[in-house]
């Protein structure tokens, strides 16, 4: 496989790792877009990123020549193969105080960033991958819902979405509608805001930066950012976890791997205008990696 | 080589490797499918991905009438491979042209074969009869086909009879491109054994080794571990010597793009009153007093996918077409199964197929559509039939039952000797709720009584004689249910239509203006006009002809509309319903 050559994928931040599970000083290796990579945090707690070599041992002694774009956000360090711009996509509520904040997993799965992105948009799947969680038989309508593609964010926002949930809290022992927003500030990352059982005002919201490892292969790292004072990490991991586990599978055996753009490749339902929306937004954008664009 | 190999036969999978409810993960020069075998035998081989976003239907769930996908549950049947439900959207009939691609599948000498492009039948292999055969383990080769054929042409095996022995005497009879016939004699033992090659890829085979002579117990097992140990060490040789040159790209399947207008949204396909479709009467029979039942077969190929609800225009030998559901229940394709009550006034319809219809005789049919569609989000699904009505509600019961869907089905008739389709009554065990030879006003107690626990989540769907169907919706809506959770389906219009009124319908996306006079219906203008629209009861009581109104006001004559259907006033019946307002505005 060639690597990437798509300038919009080489310019943009990519996640790398989590920044709680880095020990200061330690090197950590990986792969981003085929390449081979470093990071550590320098004794100041700041990421160092550089292009892997032998006698390179650690992030005193890295040659600026080899050096990444480095910045710590949202928990998680992240790197640039290209310009990326000044500043990475918002996240208001990550600076609420009381709000908790955890990398929920980092999951190694075999699809394109792109299929696993429209997963995460998807709730029609909620009633037979996640069975008894998000969704139970027979209640699979989608509602209508709305999105649209903002210009001045450049992201995809569908709003009023709405789906049944057994166990819409632990606080409920009858099924519910609960509401989602979700949004694609990136191309390979997603937000969704979902209802809070402990505060009806609130949201809490869930997202996934997805690591590219190449074109069919990547990282997924899920972070947290949720109101729950009762409940241990682990708890609240273990949770997030289990959905990631029951998708992982299904995403595995998506075929073919990347995304295909063609709107004749699949046959699209009105459940899917965000994937839709998705789809159309990567396509104007030009983006070649880990899709199948259309055909000229 | 490769190239050519599309349009031959080649096995690929052994016939046992088809367990009951299982879906076997097939692969054929690079495109992989999904094989399962469905309850009434039939062996289906479908490119191996849901059409919808991609998944592997190998990884889905074979209920013995049709396949679902594991990702939203897309239902597939058996044999057409068309889309039956689509669950995030219950209120819907999926568009029947959403169909997965089927492969040919011919099963014989104990292996199950396919071809991408077959160019003619499969070929008889010789030395090979049907019947007492052993198909060996399949074994797979990292190597490509030609080099594992060319080394099968050494392979050694001791015949079934000396199956202990050593140095057996092999000749080759027989070595093609994909395969190889060897024959082992030892003494007066012999074995003739065919080993095919199927290309998985262009460097991955699996060699099916078929013997001529079938054995029992220990020593069929004794034959089997033979011929797994040599053929496991003849791939040991075979994947050294490739793994020496580089190894021939993948092959790349190509997959078919959908069509256009399914890549858009799915909407309602419009036909005209054609029947596309011909069939022969394969079998005719008394299935309840008065009520003949029909299965009609396809002449050639195979039937359309069909959803519970739907139904079929039958064009009879005398010119009159009549309406007529189909009670098959999910992934029964082989035929359509109707059910048709004589009438005691008929004008032609029911009195032709009971009298004139034999086995044997060709009639000419629509394809099913589908007005009457099954929600499956239901918490509990309560079917009431009256008499004939039986019909659409039995397929919706069977759909209902294969899920595990919590129903009822209340049939109300006249007596025992009424109760249509016994088998298929039978299939639904308890959920099937006679009420036999009660009076108009016994009815409507009972029916207070079945549709009196109304909760958010339920849906009734009723079917059967007109005053019954009344007394039904009318007693729901009292007992506290919303139009949007009565279905129902009238068999025919009684009302008296009123065509005296004259009017203008502006058709907007034909940019046509057209007057309507008294006596004719909007539908009989367009059609003078050109347009073609699709009918099929052409009195107000199918939902075929609906079209969209963007103004005025509609007069509403037909029995299909719920009331708050009728009162938003945004559908219309073009077959029957005309304007109260000077002019009419529609979305054609």
């Amino acid at each position: 496989m060639t690597k990437c050559l798509d300038p919009v994928i080489l310019n943009l931040w990519h996640p790398i790792g989590a920044i709680a599970e880095a020990v200061p000083g330690a090197v950590q290796d990986t792969v981003l877009l085929e390449e081979r990579l470093s990071f550590a945090l320098n004794a100041d707690g700041e990421p160092v990123v550089w292009r892997s070599h032998p006698d390179v041992q650690g992030p005193a002694r890295v040659p600026a020549a080899d050096r990444l774009p480095a910045r710590s956000t949202y928990g998680y360090v992240w790197t640039s193969l290209g310009s990326p711009p000044a500043e990475l996509f918002l996240i208001p509520e990550y600076e609420e105080p009381d709000r908790r904040k955890l990398n929920a997993a980092t999951f190694g799965v075999n699809v394109s960033a792109p299929r696993a992105i429209e997963n995460f948009l998807d709730m029609g799947h909620f009633p037979y991958v996640h069975t008894d969680i998000l969704g139970v038989e027979p209640h699979t309508e989608v509602k209508e819902y709305d999105v649209e593609i903002s210009v001045d964010r450049d992201e995809i926002l569908a709003t009023r979405c709405r789906f049944f949930q057994p166990m819409a809290s632990t606080a409920s022992d009858g099924g519910a509608d609960v509401d989602y927003v979700y949004r694609v500030p990136h191309p390979y990352c997603s937000v969704l805001y979902k209802s809070s059982p402990v505060d009806e005002a609130r949201r809490d919201v869930i997202a996934v930066f997805l690591q590219p490892v190449d074109q069919e292969h990547v990282r997924a790292h899920m972070l947290l950012c949720v109101l729950d004072e009762d409940n241990e990490d682990k708890v609240i991991k273990r949770f997030q976890q289990t959905i990631f586990g029951q998708d992982k599978p299904i995403l595995e055996n998506q075929v073919p791997k990347r995304l295909p753009l063609d709107p004749r490749a699949e046959t699209p339902i009105r459940a899917d205008k965000s994937a839709i929306a998705y789809r159309r937004w990567l396509s104007q954008k030009g983006i070649t990696y880990g899709v199948i664009p259309v055909a000229a | 080589m490769l190239e050519e190999a599309r349009s031959r036969w080649h096995p690929i999978a052994a016939a046992h490797d088809l367990q009951f409810r299982h879906v076997f993960h097939g692969q054929l020069l690079g495109r992989e499918f999904a094989v399962w075998r469905a309850d009434d035998g039939y062996v289906n081989i479908w490119e191996n991905r849901c059409l919808h976003r991609g998944v592997r239907l190998s990884i889905g769930i074979n209920d013995g009438r049709e396949l679902k996908c594991q990702y939203h549950g897309w239902r597939y049947s058996n044999r057409t491979a068309g889309c039956t439900y689509i669950p995030a959207h219950p209120a819907d009939a999926p568009a029947r042209t959403i169909t997965n691609r089927t492969f040919p599948a011919v099963e014989r000498y104990g292996l199950v074969w396919s071809s991408e492009e077959p160019r003619g039948e499969l070929p008889d292999v010789i030395g090979l009869a049907e019947g007492k055969l052993l198909a060996l383990r399949g074994i797979p080769v990292n190597a490509p086909a030609d080099k594992v054929v060319e080394r099968l042409k050494a392979y050694r095996f001791q015949p079934n009879g000396a199956i202990d022995g050593e140095g057996a005497e092999i000749l080759i009879d027989a070595a093609q491109d994909f395969a190889v016939a060897l024959r082992s004699r030892d003494g007066d033992a012999q074995t003739h054994g065919v080993f095919f090659v199927q290309p998985v890829d262009s460097n991955r085979s699996v060699i099916r080794g078929v013997l001529d002579q079938d054995a029992e117990g220990a020593a069929r097992i004794d034959i089997l571990r033979h011929h797994n140990e040599r053929l496991s060490k003849l791939r040991d040789q075979v994947e050294r010597e490739a793994a020496n040159v580089p190894s021939p790209a993948p092959i790349e399947p190509v997959y078919e793009r959908v069509s256009a207008e399914l890549a858009e949204m799915p909407g309602m396909t419009t036909h005209g009153r054609k029947a596309a479709l011909r069939v022969t009467v394969a079998r005719k029979w008394q299935t309840a007093d008065g009520i003949a039942g029909f299965e009609l077969r396809p002449i050639k190929g195979i039937l359309p996918t069909f959803q519970p609800g739907a139904h079929i225009d039958v064009h009879m030998p005398n010119g009159e077409i009549r309406q007529y559901s189909i009670t098959n229940g999910p992934g029964e394709t082989d035929s359509f199964v109707i059910g048709v009550k004589l009438e005691r006034d008929s004008k032609g319809g029911s009195k032709c197929m009971h009298e004139t219809v034999r086995e044997g005789d060709v009639l000419a049919i629509s394809e099913p559509r589908n007005n009457f569609p099954l929600r499956r989000d239901s918490t509990k699904t309560l079917f009431v039939a009256g008499g004939i009505g039986i019909t659409p509600l039995l397929a919706m019961a069977q759909a209902l039952k294969n899920q595990d869907l919590t129903h009822e089905l209340h049939y109300f008739a006249q007596g025992e000797e009424h109760l249509a389709f016994a088998d298929r009554l039978k299939y639904l065990g308890d959920a099937l709720k006679p009420h036999l030879g009660l009076s108009p006003d016994q009815t409507g107690a009972e029916l207070r009584q079945i549709v009196a626990d109304y909760r958010n989540g339920m849906h009734l769907y009723i079917c059967g004689p007109g005053p019954m169907l009344e007394a039904a919706r009318k007693i729901a809506t009292e007992q506290g249910w919303p139009d949007t959770a009565v279905h129902f389906e009238y068999f025919k219009n009684t009302n008296k239509i009123d065509d005296s009124s004259s009017f203008e319908v502006a058709l907007a996306r034909s940019c046509v203006t057209l007057q309507v006079p008294a006596g004719k219906t909007i539908m009989q203008v367009m059609r003078e006009s050109g347009i073609d629209v699709p009918s099929s009861c052409e009195q107000g009581a199918c939902g075929t002809c609906v079209a969209t109104v963007i103004e005025g006001e509609p007069d509403h004559q037909d029995v299909y509309l719920n009331d708050a259907e009728r009162k938003a006033g945004t559908k219309i019946m073009t077959c029957v319903s005309r304007a109260k307002s000077a002019r009419l505005v529609l979305d054609i």
